[in-house]
């Protein structure tokens, strides 16, 4: 290696004479000798390569794509950007030492504040990885609330979530059954969950609106069928601007996703976990949680908290292993929030209503096909149910210039011919003429 | 003493939230499509105009310090500077705006991009297959002991134990813990695993042995075969926390050690920036006996075309949903790619250099436990502050007033008074000596002077006892004691 003035005079003072002196304390076996991979690229070289590498991608910006299922194509203003691209922001570490960082502590603050509202609870952390892991913590920590050998969630879940949450209930012992929705509406089946809610299940998850895009009419039934036992409520947050909290229906923990709110899609990650409790449940939740102080002169401050439930601290007694969460992106929502404002949001949730409902009217008229499925209310996302396999409509789609929605039928395999369509304001008229003249193509 | 950092009085955005009004014409049920019955009645959002959310993050951020400002010597968390170029990649429609639920045909160039990084740091780890869907450093430990358990019972055993050194992260302790594991603290001995100690440790019993090498006081673990010998012996499994590979990329690998499972930190390493703490990426690596049980679904190639395989019988299901933190992952990718095989290598040659000079110029000033050569970091005794009635927390605090993060403190739990200090391979020796020049002055001060720092931040020493007390994490709890506390 050739080095630099500086390090030789390092080396001097560290009366070295090469840089391998360094590395004596490696025993012979088992060293290596340097990494078999090319050589390094310039910034040029490397945006070239780049450029050409990610031309093969067809992005949701160049081709109208109608999938959801968790993720969502929302505007993003340039703002939001702007503010997380700010090097102070951006560049630093977990807020460890809290007076250096007041900026990025009252920004999660701002970002927990905001979520607390719109959510309806008392806490809401400053973020989980994203909402699946957010599911798996929220059936451990149901299970040390409620004690129980079993979990159980409604089955209109992403098959994405209940797999996570699966991972997650093996490692404690917790079995994950799975409660039916009525095949009409696509809501809770409340008499299966009253056979199912028996004395050794710890909790219930359920969504609103839930995966096929119904909005849950049945929150308050559900939390009497529920009892004592921990109500865990999954949201997109995005229709909270207009639904009824989860909070004031008495769920116990809130999840979700905040990437609608100044995220891109980036392929699925990073996402932004919610997480919130009832403040009786605050110290047996998982993940950092900020609060607000005051300096020794008196004046308010922030500070992560409740740290004695963390890994640091607890070690293995810790309430979750979790350390590195999502940071900026709890500072992207916050940004993004205050961006729109409360009458800024309630306008694209409203807008995302309205192009569910003429798309799914559209589609609805088109030969061959019906939507929404489930005769239910919908916010942004609606199941089309077909008479040809969904697969080969997908094809043909893909074939003339649209991103069709993503088919069910091997997740859900009592939902024949069924595909999950979600649109967003960020559909044009055109986008949805589009789809729906490609699907009247379709024979 | 040159550094003051902004200080700007910014309100919370609730704080001035006026009772919100409905914009005239505005029908939340939408024109019939929600029934009143699912409506919230509420919702407490401010309108703020652009310019006004502008400056309030703006001056916040100033009140933010991070690698871009200065000096971030916290060990363990390998806070390098970040190259802008990446940062710049992931904003490109071709990678921000793809859905995860694409057809792979259409995402060819992202498939691509992961399967090779999946190559790279196999190379880099000496393993055979690495999945990326982790999200973060505890959260690919937490995989890897899936892997662990796995792996036992489709050997028909159940083996109850994990066992760690006392020296470990207590992300080790909480993953082992939260996939059921009971967890053996292992003490030290001279800094390092006490080998005979760790035989009498091992059992049938033993599911596997965690260990990051170098360890968490910056010392190579030359015993690390004899170590893996002994649980491999006895049936277990060999697990390397990677939050310390920027020290031996090139010299040695996890895998040529015999481990048999390693995460990797691409926001410690791989230099994708933190972003206040988050998001990460903690890619696991595997030798070919454990790949079968990695997490669906696998990225495949077949000429050339790039695929999804979700068929694994004995897979341990996902741990996330989707792919990974893709856009950290990117950047990672980026990083590699710029710095070629033989950028990496003089990374940690660069980051152990800085790290042993900053060693011996400091280690007289305060106490060095286990006097030997360093890796990327290594960890000074605060102990002899308690002359003056001061401990490492003040000195820490006071380092703040020169413009210099504070190293990570109290940590390893084995040494007295702990100062953790890594100061990464993009630190100048012109910085790394304004360092060690702040930290002998510091000593010399008034010891009044650290036990109230700091004093050029923009807050003074922080209540964090009351933060606990009243327990404040949001404007509504405020409001609602604000309430209480006037009825």
């Amino acid at each position: 290696m050739a080095l630099s003035a500086c390090s030789l005079e390092m080396l001097q003072y560290l009366k070295l004479k090469s840089v391998s002196e360094l590395f004596v304390d490696i025993p012979k076996e088992v060293r290596i000798d340097g990494l078999r991979l090319p050589d390094g690229l310039s910034e040029l070289e490397l945006k070239r390569d780049l450029e050409a590498l990610m031309s093969s991608n067809i992005p949701a910006s160049s081709q109208p794509t109608f999938l959801g299922a968790g993720v969502y194509h929302h505007f993003i203003p340039a703002a939001v950007r702007a503010i997380v691209s700010r090097s102070e922001f951006l560049t630093s570490y977990t807020p460890y030492q809290p007076e250096i960082s007041q900026g990025m502590l009252q920004s999660l603050f701002e970002y927990q504040s905001f979520m607390a509202e719109l959510t309806g609870m008392d806490v809401v952390n400053s973020s989980m990885y994203d909402s699946s892991t957010a599911l798996g913590e929220a059936v451990l920590m149901s299970h040390r609330i409620s004690r129980g050998s079993r979990f159980l969630v409604s089955r209109a879940t992403s098959p994405e979530k209940k797999l996570v949450a699966k991972t997650y209930a093996r490692g404690a012992d917790i079995a994950i059954d799975e409660v039916n929705y009525d095949p009409t509406t696509g809501l809770v089946d409340l008499s299966d969950l009253k056979v199912k809610m028996k004395d050794d299940v710890a909790g219930f998850y359920f969504e609103n609106p839930n995966f096929f895009g119904p909005i849950e009419s049945q929150a308050e039934e559900i939390r009497a069928v529920v009892g004592s036992k921990t109500l865990v409520a999954g949201v997109n947050p995005m229709s909270l601007a207009l639904l009824r909290p989860p909070g004031e229906m008495g769920a116990d923990i809130v999840i979700g996703d905040a990437q609608v709110f100044g995220t891109p899609m980036s392929l699925g990650g990073p996402m932004i976990g919610i997480f919130g409790c009832k403040s009786e449940h605050v110290r047996k939740m998982p993940g950092r949680l900020i609060g607000m102080t005051t300096d020794i002169e008196g004046r308010r401050a922030y500070c992560m908290t409740l740290q004695t439930r963390e890994q640091h601290i607890r070690r293995s007694k810790a309430t979750s292993n979790i350390c590195t969460n999502e940071a900026l992106l709890a500072l992207a929502a916050a940004a993004y929030l205050a961006l729109v404002g409360r009458n800024g949001l309630r306008k694209i949730a409203a807008k995302n209503v309205e192009n569910m409902s003429s798309l799914s009217k559209r589609i609805n008229g088109t030969k061959g096909f019906r939507a929404p499925h489930f005769k239910s209310a919908h916010f942004n996302e609606f199941v089309v149910s077909s008479d040809t396999d969904p697969e080969k409509i997908h094809r043909e789609l893909l074939a003339r210039g649209v991103h069709g929605g993503l088919v069910l039928d091997r997740m859900f395999p009592e939902l024949k011919h069924a595909s999950l369509y979600a649109t967003t304001e960020m559909h044009t008229k055109a986008d949805h003429d589009k789809l729906v003249t490609a699907l009247g193509a379709i024979r | 003493m040159t550094y003051h950092q902004a200080v700007h009085e910014v309100p919370i955005l609730l704080e001035n939230c006026e009772k919100p009004s409905e914009e005239s014409g505005f029908d939340p049920t939408v024109g019939g499509l929600l029934p009143q019955t699912v409506l919230r009645k509420e919702l407490m959002i401010p309108d703020v105009p652009e310019r006004d959310v502008v400056k309030h993050f703006v001056n916040l951020s100033q009140m933010n310090f991070g690698v871009d400002n200065g000096l971030y010597p916290l060990g363990s968390c390998t806070m390098k500077y970040n190259p802008k170029i990446c940062d710049e990649i992931v904003s490109w429609d071709t990678v921000a705006d793809l859905h995860p639920l694409q057809d792979p045909s259409t995402i060819q160039g992202a498939l691509r991009l992961m399967h090779e990084l999946e190559k790279m740091l196999c190379e880099i780890g000496g393993v055979d297959a690495v999945t990326l869907q982790p999200a973060a450093g505890a959260h690919g430990e937490y995989t890897g002991i899936h892997l662990v358990k796995a792996y036992h019972e489709a050997n028909g055993e159940i083996r109850r134990e994990v066992i760690l050194p006392d020296t470990a992260h207590g992300t080790n302790p909480a993953s082992a813990a939260m996939v059921g594991y009971d967890v053996l603290d292992l003490p030290s001995k001279d800094g390092c695993v006490d080998v005979e100690a760790l035989k009498s440790a091992v059992s049938g019993d033993t599911a596997a042995f965690m260990l990051t090498n170098p360890n968490t006081l910056g010392l190579f673990e030359k015993n690390v075969r004899e170590i893996a010998g002994i649980l491999h012996d006895a049936g277990a499994l060999l697990y390397y926390d990677g939050a310390n590979l920027n020290a031996i990329m090139g010299k040695t690998s996890p895998g040529k050690m015999d481990f048999d499972i390693v995460h990797f930190n691409l926001h410690k390493t791989f230099a994708t920036p933190h972003g206040g703490g988050g998001p990460g990426a903690g890619p696991v690596g595997v030798k070919k006996k454990l790949e079968e049980f990695l997490p669906i679904p696998r990225i495949v190639e077949s000429k050339g075309i790039y695929s999804l395989e979700s068929n694994m019988p004995r897979s341990i299901g996902k741990v996330r949903a989707f792919f990974g933190n893709y856009a950290v992952l990117v950047r990672a990718y980026a990083y590699i790619r710029m710095q070629g095989g033989k950028g990496l290598v003089s990374v940690s040659e660069n980051a152990v250099l800085n790290s042993n000079y900053l060693k011996e110029r400091l280690k007289d000033d305060f106490e060095l436990p286990f006097d030997n050569l360093r890796k990327h970091e290594f960890v000074l005794s605060g102990r002899l502050l308690k002359k003056n009635g001061l401990r490492t927390i003040d000195f820490a605090k006071r380092l703040l007033d020169y413009g210099f993060h504070a190293p990570t403190i109290y940590f390893p739990l084995i040494v007295d008074e702990a100062i953790m200090i890594e100061p990464t391979e993009t630190e100048s020796r012109q910085t790394l000596d304004l360092f060690v020049d702040a930290c002998k002055s510091i000593l010399k001060e008034d010891p009044e002077l650290l036990h109230s720092a700091p004093h050029n931040t923009a807050c003074r020493r922080i209540d964090e006892a009351k933060a606990a007390r009243d327990m404040i994490f949001s404007w509504r709890t405020y409001e609602k004691k604000q309430e209480s506390s006037r009825a």
